[in-house]
């Protein structure tokens, strides 16, 4: 799949593959903040132009009357000379949704494909299996509730040895098993768990991505953290992720993105992660994303940002559990490699660099001291006016140093940051503005020196323009006063100078 | 777009960070042990706190609206995807089979279905390994019959469950109650006939009573025209059970064929030699 993940572009111009992508990107988004965010793969040979369309995989055929319809499952029923063109011609009339609901609603229509698609004429077996494969890609719930009767044979070919018959079964059920719970309520029994657990062992690397996909579907599920994870994280499944993700950028792109998602669907909503946290799963994340990092000069593989995504969440969400005693250093140079590599084409990763940079940071002296010294400061100010999220985890991140003490507040002022702060104060974020006056209070509380700078370029006026806005007016009523208290007693930033100096 | 102001190609990173990532950091000055910073004092708030997400969390969006592009094919790209490269004709090697083939992948699949879970003793082809291995024992372990007089012997079909039964039927009502299996399961079918004439597979008595098979020589030699021979499983399974639809009748007309005892002729495959298989 990950070889044949790219889309054909289908004889389409660049600027209608744009709308497209702007379309469903849009969709996609609506979907997620309704909590229905799922996504079905499509496992297709492109023989499609044999039945006319020549240009590939996304013309979708026309509906099919229901007389065609029936007439078409008379002809597989037959077993006439010609059932295995008949099967053809349904397989590719069954990529249009109408004619799937007017096909599942015939009475036998679902048996015929059972039968033939655990009959033992490999060819038919095959066709069959991939009518099925149309079906369960259905947006209609009932299209693939009248596959329930198949998820058995389906779930017992995964044993098989025919690897194409394996993958279209995977592909399949990793379809059926979002579409609807019934299916999940009907497949847990049936031992998908340790059916998938047996197939994570095979060789073969489209089965391994296939395993991946099934899994991801299932541990989205809503009722996945009750009655999916615990299940999961008792097979032997989670020992073998682990690797599989860790081995991916020297073989197997596909199996390791997709088990990246399987960990941070599980990561994110378990409780203890105790099961991970005993398989190493911090130190093989960190050493992946080392090893991530020094590849990144040779140039970094397409696609690679659908495996750090992931990886990134999974290690940031366990630290936020463990805390980084014992960290190695070094992952802090692989982050800035990482954000620097993709801060172009995928700045999506931005925020995600910098929420694990906040957890490696938050209350970690030898992180927030070795961000300082290995001067890696200018570039995590390039990135504060990134994107919204970013300005406050940036901001976020610097509070971390700067609560750290006077030195640390000292090294912090060689930069120009008060001149990047100021224009903050006037973003319509409350949050990041919120965000700005904390920076702006440890600051002063550790730099008296830093007030007095502040209020010498104008920062008097943008504190002023808060006082009217409730959650911000107390704060900026109290970092004015600072400003304005007559410089007396050296501050704790200059007593430390003359201690250092 | 939420990036919209992302306009920075690069960052003022400083030189050497690949050579810092191969060879370690160097020992970092030790700041001067500072006093315990102060809690945050009213109205100011900030503590650092490293932060878990949850699933739903706004950060976590275009994250997951990128994965799910992919998902959907919609990350397109100029690289075409490459054919599956076409041999010359070939035909199976198995004797007996003269299924042709143009393609490697082809070949796989018919040799994965057909030859490689094949029980040596009846020849029946089986899903999968565990099935066959079920298969052999139910079938033809002359122990069998009499362990499963004194113990459970009937193991359940499915992986990970370690139940066994005191009868296929038991085990059958256990597949459809706890396992959800539908009642015509068809690669669990109940022994019907005696082992002894297993091999005398008549077309009836094939398709009533072969547990979780295929017949693999049947099969084979009707390949190429299965209207008029179709093997009777499709068809039991077409119109399982109590429900015989419409087109049964139509179709028992179909169904003579050679008995897989007949060791000559065209299709044979019995002979000295099975179809043993191969790997």
């Amino acid at each position: 799949m990950w070889g044949r993940r790219r889309g054909r572009r289908g004889g389409r111009s660049a600027e209608e593959l744009r709308v497209r992508r702007r379309e469903r990107e849009a969709a996609l988004r609506k979907a997620r903040r309704e909590e229905q965010l799922v996504s079905k793969r499509l496992l297709r040979e492109d023989s499609a132009a044999e039945d006319g369309a020549q240009d590939g995989a996304d013309i979708v055929p026309e509906p099919l009357s229901e007389d065609e319809v029936l007439e078409l499952l008379r002809g597989v029923q037959r077993g006439s000379e010609d059932r295995k063109r008949s099967l053809g011609r349904l397989r590719w009339a069954l990529q249009n949704e109408e004619t799937q609901q007017k096909f599942v609603r015939l009475d036998g229509s679902i048996r015929t494909l059972t039968g033939l698609f655990t009959s033992s004429l490999a060819e038919l077996q095959l066709e069959a299996a991939r009518c099925l494969h149309e079906l369960s890609h259905s947006s209609v719930p009932a299209v693939a509730e009248a596959c329930l009767p198949v998820t058995s044979y389906l779930l017992t070919y995964l044993s098989g040895h025919s690897l194409e018959l394996t993958e279209l079964c995977l592909y399949t059920l990793g379809n059926l098993v979002v579409e609807s719970e019934a299916v999940r309520k009907q497949l847990l029994p049936q031992g998908i768990i340790p059916v998938l657990a047996s197939c994570i062992q095979s060789p073969h690397e489209a089965v391994l991505e296939g395993v991946g996909y099934v899994l991801s579907q299932l541990l989205q599920a809503k009722e996945a953290p009750t009655e999916i994870i615990p299940l999961v994280l008792d097979s032997l499944l989670p020992r073998h992720m682990l690797p599989l993700v860790c081995s991916g950028l020297k073989a197997g792109m596909g199996a390791a993105v997709e088990f990246a998602w399987c960990l941070h669907y599980i990561i994110c909503r378990h409780e203890d992660n105790a099961v991970l946290l005993a398989l190493g799963a911090v130190p093989a994340l960190t050493s992946l994303l080392l090893d991530l990092a020094s590849q990144i000069p040779q140039g970094a593989p397409e696609g690679l940002e659908l495996l750090v995504c992931p990886v990134l969440r999974c290690l940031s969400n366990l630290l936020a559990q463990t805390g980084c005693q014992g960290q190695d250093g070094r992952l802090l140079i692989a982050l800035f490699l990482i954000l620097q590599c993709f801060l172009q084409h995928h700045p999506f990763l931005v925020q995600e660099c910098l929420w694990l940079l906040n957890n490696l940071t938050a209350d970690d002296p030898f992180f927030c001291s070795a961000l300082l010294s290995l001067d890696l400061l200018p570039a995590l100010l390039q990135l504060l006016t990134c994107s919204q999220i970013a300005t406050v985890l940036v901001l976020t991140v610097l509070c971390n140093v700067a609560e750290k003490g006077a030195l640390q507040c000292q090294q912090l002022l060689q930069q120009p940051l008060l001149a990047q702060l100021l224009p903050l104060l006037t973003l319509p974020d409350p949050e990041a503005v919120g965000q700005c006056l904390e920076l702006l209070h440890l600051l002063f509380l550790h730099c008296r020196e830093a007030a007095a700078d502040f209020t010498r370029q104008g920062g008097h006026q943008a504190l002023e323009q808060h006082l009217s806005t409730p959650e911000l007016q107390e704060r900026a009523q109290a970092l004015l006063d600072m400003v304005r208290q007559p410089p007396g007693a050296p501050s704790a930033c200059q007593a430390t100078l003359a201690v250092f100096s | 777009m939420r990036n919209a102001h992302c306009c920075l190609a690069m960052l003022p990173l400083p030189p050497g960070l690949h050579l810092l990532l191969r060879e370690g950091l160097p020992p970092l000055p030790q700041d001067p042990p500072s006093p315990h910073p102060p809690q945050p004092a009213p109205p100011f708030t900030f503590a650092p706190r490293r932060l878990r997400l949850g699933p739903q969390h706004p950060l976590f969006e275009d994250g997951d609206v990128h994965r799910h592009l992919y998902l959907q094919g919609v990350l397109t790209s100029l690289e075409e995807v490459a054919e599956r490269p076409k041999v010359s004709e070939f035909s199976c090697h198995i004797s007996g089979c003269s299924q042709v083939f143009d393609t490697l992948e082809s070949y796989e699949h018919h040799y994965n279905t057909l030859h490689r879970n094949v029980c040596s003793f009846c020849k029946r082809s089986f899903p999968s390994g565990n099935l066959l291995d079920i298969h052999i024992l139910e079938w033809h372990d002359s122990l069998f019959q009499i362990m499963a007089e004194k113990q459970n012997m009937y193991q359940c079909l499915v992986e990970g469950c370690t139940e066994k039964f005191k009868s296929s039927k038991d085990r059958k009502d256990h597949l459809v109650t706890v396992h959800l299996y539908p009642a015509d399961f068809r690669f669990d079918r109940p022994k019907k006939v005696k082992s002894g004439s297993k091999h005398t597979s008549s077309p009836r008595e094939q398709g009533s009573s072969v547990p979780m098979d295929v017949s693999v020589e049947m099969a084979e030699q009707f390949q190429g025209n299965p209207m008029e021979t179709g093997p009777e499983e499709n068809m039991e399974i077409s119109q399982p059970a109590a429900s015989p639809g419409p087109l049964l009748p139509e179709k028992r007309l179909y169904k003579s064929r050679i008995p897989s005892t007949i060791c000559f002729g065209q299709g044979a495959t019995r002979g000295f030699k099975g179809p043993r298989k191969k790997v």
